[in-house]
């Protein structure tokens, strides 16, 4: 089967759409799981052990299935129970909470990396927990994180096409329907690929001058 | 209760597949990880760059889109896969691409002076990787072969969208004859989880028994 030039020029402008929503979607997606991310590590060195636990079995239960499938859950069970979500909306909801389950991990190793010594000065100069949390420990936790989280920030680029299972129309859903639409699988599939390609080839170059600017933690 | 206690044996028929996708796929994916990992630390510059090409397109592109290209693609040119065999390809040469690079961490984490002592010892290349480097190394490998074997699991749940009856398709077939959404969803997200508690606690088996003798001789 020949590669169709004419072809790829007509169904560029519909996957750009489909682009737009997929970049939409990791962007809202990166927020969610940095916020929960961070209420996970949080929860997880509660003082309260059936929190701290509960929490823990909840995190390894979300790491250990399939985003797939989580994703059906949020789209198909949820408005049985009445809180009906757009497909948008439910796929940035699974999105953020699959992957803020990772980034609990890289907030957990850059908070263990505070040294011992921080926690205690800060006690001696009597700052209260909030106080602590976000003028101490947190500003020297976070920037070592920055280039493991980008590396989940980039693994959860590439998971957005599990969106079109739930009736997003971003990139991958696009090529599906142009593929099904023109019986023509070769242009758009390839196209998709490539672009995939292309942002991973990218981001590795970034994720490289990330960890030479912040180092690296876990 | 009674009605969609019918369809668990569907359910577990589909956890089959789901099985054998992923000890199929890993056998692919382990295969796939060393020759991957050691290609990228050849001497001949040539097996270096395939290696790394290897490694970079099945990394960079994603998996799901992997699957559907060598679903509905490959076809095209002549190489015709049924989905069991488009999704173990698939999943395998995946999750092999990432295999490879923890393949070379953990060779190249073994200390200079093992190889040094190969040289004094006149081992050969080969003898020296078999019996001194990968030993000690495949120990390192193990608990991130674990992590991928469960990459590979959830991973599975795409090829559903292929038309391959594994655990997620028979959840959505439940789904969509007797309307119940909560309990097909719920009990596919406990028997993957099982699936995957099953992996974990093999692989840490594994790892005690490798380890067993290990102590002390290892910084």
């Amino acid at each position: 089967m020949d590669w169709d030039w004419a072809f790829v020029r007509e169904i560029l402008p519909t996957l750009l759409e489909g682009v737009k929503l997929t970049i939409l979607a990791t962007l809202l997606g990166s927020a969610v799981a940095a916020v929960v991310g961070l209420a996970f590590a949080l929860l997880r060195r509660s003082p309260n052990r059936l929190v701290a636990r509960t929490t823990r079995f909840f995190v390894e239960f979300v790491r250990g299935t399939p985003l797939l499938v989580q994703l059906y859950f949020l789209f198909y069970v949820l408005p049985d129970l009445g809180i009906l979500l757009a497909p948008l909306v439910a796929g940035v909801i699974g999105l953020g909470l699959h992957y803020g389950t990772y980034m609990a991990e890289v907030y957990r190793a850059g908070i263990d990396n505070v040294p011992r010594g921080q926690w205690e000065a800060a006690k001696a100069c009597n700052l209260t927990g909030p106080q602590t949390w976000i003028h101490v420990i947190l500003p020297q936790a976070l920037p070592p994180m920055i280039p493991a989280g980008a590396n989940y920030f980039v693994a959860m680029f590439k998971e957005t096409p599990l969106l079109s299972a739930i009736t997003v129309l971003e990139l991958m859903n696009q090529a599906r329907s142009v593929a099904n639409f023109n019986y023509r699988y070769l242009e758009p599939m390839t196209l998709v690929g490539v672009f995939f390609l292309i942002i991973s080839l990218i981001s590795v170059v970034a994720l490289r001058m990330l960890e030479r600017r912040f180092g690296r933690v876990g | 209760m009674s009605q969609w206690l019918g369809y668990i044996p569907l359910m577990l028929e589909g956890a089959l597949v789901t099985i054998e996708l992923t000890v199929l796929g890993s056998a692919l994916a382990l295969v796939m990880a060393f020759l991957g990992g050691l290609g990228r630390l050849s001497p001949h510059a040539a097996v270096r760059a395939l290696a790394t090409i290897y490694i970079e397109f099945f990394r960079g592109t994603s998996i799901f889109v992997q699957l559907f290209w060598a679903y509905f693609v490959l076809p095209l040119f002549g190489l015709t896969l049924t989905p069991l065999q488009a999704g173990i390809a698939a999943l395998g040469l995946n999750v092999g691409a990432y295999g490879a690079e923890v393949v070379r961490g953990a060779v190249k984490s073994v200390g200079r002076e093992q190889h040094e002592a190969c040289v004094a010892l006149n081992l050969t290349r080969w003898q020296c990787l078999r019996h001194i480097i990968l030993p000690q190394a495949f120990v390192i490998m193990l608990p991130t072969f674990g992590n991928n074997a469960i990459e590979l699991l959830k991973g599975s749940a795409v090829v559903s969208l292929i038309s391959l009856a594994d655990l997620t398709f028979q959840a959505q077939v439940v789904r969509s004859q007797t309307g119940s959404t909560v309990v097909p969803f719920v009990t596919s997200l406990i028997i993957y989880f099982a699936i995957a508690s099953v992996i974990s606690a093999g692989v840490r088996g594994l790892e005690r028994h490798l380890t067993r003798g290990l102590d002390g001789v290892r910084a």
